[in-house]
């Protein structure tokens, strides 16, 4: 099992983050107000952002460094990223999409693994159609299994429930539970409800002008109200 | 009716689509790569075709491929042949004028890719040649396709460096070549066949009109992709 340790800082005109994260296997939510550096945070984790300063390692793998000048591409850190716009590729299927991570499966097994995949999340039957015709419900489905298709090592999730009404977002949330624990591996979650850290998350943190200013089991956290 | 120039016209505006097509291509991506330096000097540079004259850029193109530059002199070196006066150089003339058409239209389609995509694409593990074959490229599709309609029509109504360059009007060495269709008609009214101009002007018009249309029709169903 491997834990996340991450220590960075970014400083970007006002805007400074400066945080120490452990995340162990299962799900991490990173609470805090808008501006708090919480999609930063999942920025820099995926290699997409610079940080001025800080090291990222997961379990014996080191992504970053500044220090020794170690900053492995992003196309080379095994993560999956699931945006708040989902950023499903328009001009492809939905096989297409799950298949495109696929870089280590034979490509004569691709389709049918996408396809196994998109079963798993309860959209199978939209493989040969476009993310132009999916519902909110059914492109997050879509984007969870294109996330899950390349075996990650770490999975970052950016407030993927927000346009979502409460009863999809009661699916959904139910289903990164079930495939986080399939996976086994860190999931590092941003997000404003409250509700869906009680939910989801084996562990809480709390995100405040750029800090961390808390963190522990979601139960401990008793003021976890005040960040919404 | 001489159908010669016009074949001729479509074969050198074809190929210098095809050159401004992968030129203005590179040069679309070079201008969007955040890490340039001087962006705005490098922009300007590629435009300047644009705002001079064609003799300007003729005289340009004369002295650079010329048989007495060098590299006209390596030219012929390593072919035994010459740039100037040929096929060669009309595909180069017309090229020239299209190229900066196409950067812009590519640019254009190249900035309405929604970056987060392309994030999402290197996420997935995919190299940056995989991401710009894969998603940049395609998505920009529109836009590339709209470049290569614009280099087209503009190779196939350049005049002035084609005169320059590839005429033999203007052939010092005496070899008589076939004209493209933009400098047949001027020949043609020069000799006073009047009707012969007339006759081309008329076939490279409704050429032209038709090839839009179809180019107009292509865009329109990639945009609706």
């Amino acid at each position: 099992m491997s834990d996340l340790v991450a220590k960075f800082e970014v400083k970007r005109g006002e805007f400074a983050l400066d945080v120490a994260l452990r995340c162990p296997p299962g799900i991490t939510c990173v609470m805090g107000r808008s501006g708090s550096g919480k999609s930063t945070i999942l920025s820099v984790l995926a290699g997409l952002a610079l940080p001025d300063r800080g090291s990222i390692v997961l379990g014996d793998e080191v992504w970053l460094d500044r220090a020794r000048a170690i900053d492995v591409p992003v196309h080379h850190r095994r993560l999956a990223y699931v945006f708040q716009g989902l950023a499903l590729f328009p001009h492809m299927s939905a096989l297409g999409n799950v298949a495109y991570g696929m870089r280590e499966t034979p490509r004569a097994e691709r389709a049918s693994k996408a396809r196994a995949l998109l079963e798993r999340v309860g959209v199978g039957a939209l493989a040969t159609r476009r993310p132009r015709t999916f519902s909110g419900g059914e492109a997050q489905r879509v984007a969870l299994a294109r996330a899950l298709a390349c075996s990650p090592k770490l999975m970052l999730l950016d407030e993927p429930f927000s346009a979502l009404d409460r009863g999809l977002r009661a699916q959904l949330v139910a289903l990164v539970k079930d495939l986080a624990a399939e996976l086994a591996v860190p999931v590092v979650h941003v997000t404003h409800s409250v509700a869906e850290a009680r939910q989801l998350a084996d562990h809480v943190i709390q995100l405040d002008a750029g800090r961390v200013v808390g963190e522990g089991k979601p139960a401990d956290m008793l003021d976890l109200e005040a960040l919404e | 009716m001489n159908w010669s120039p016009l074949f001729l016209s479509l074969q050198v505006a074809t190929v210098a689509m095809i050159v401004s097509l992968v030129v203005g291509t590179a040069l679309a991506l070079l201008i969007t790569w955040k890490k340039l330096p001087l962006p705005d000097v490098v922009a300007a540079l590629i435009s300047t075709p644009l705002v001079l004259p064609p003799t300007v850029l003729g005289y340009y193109l004369l002295t650079i491929l010329g048989p007495n530059s060098a590299v006209g002199r390596a030219f012929h070196w390593l072919t035994g042949g010459d740039i100037i006066f040929t096929f060669k150089a009309a595909v180069i003339a017309a090229s020239v004028g299209s190229i900066p058409l196409v950067v812009g239209a590519v640019k254009i389609g190249l900035d309405a890719v929604e970056p987060t995509l392309v994030a999402a694409a290197r996420t997935l593990g995919a190299s940056p040649a995989r991401v710009l074959a894969t998603i940049t490229l395609p998505l920009a599709g529109p836009g590339i396709v709209a470049g290569a309609m614009l280099g087209f029509a503009r190779a196939l109504g350049d005049y002035g460096m084609t005169q320059m360059i590839a005429s033999s009007r203007f052939d010092g060495l005496g070899i008589h070549q076939e004209s493209p269709a933009s400098i047949f008609v001027i020949d043609e009214l020069v000799a006073l066949r009047e009707e012969s101009a007339r006759n081309m002007a008329i076939a490279t018009t409704v050429l032209g009109v038709v090839l839009l249309v179809l180019a107009n029709r292509l865009t329109r169903r990639l945009h609706r992709v």
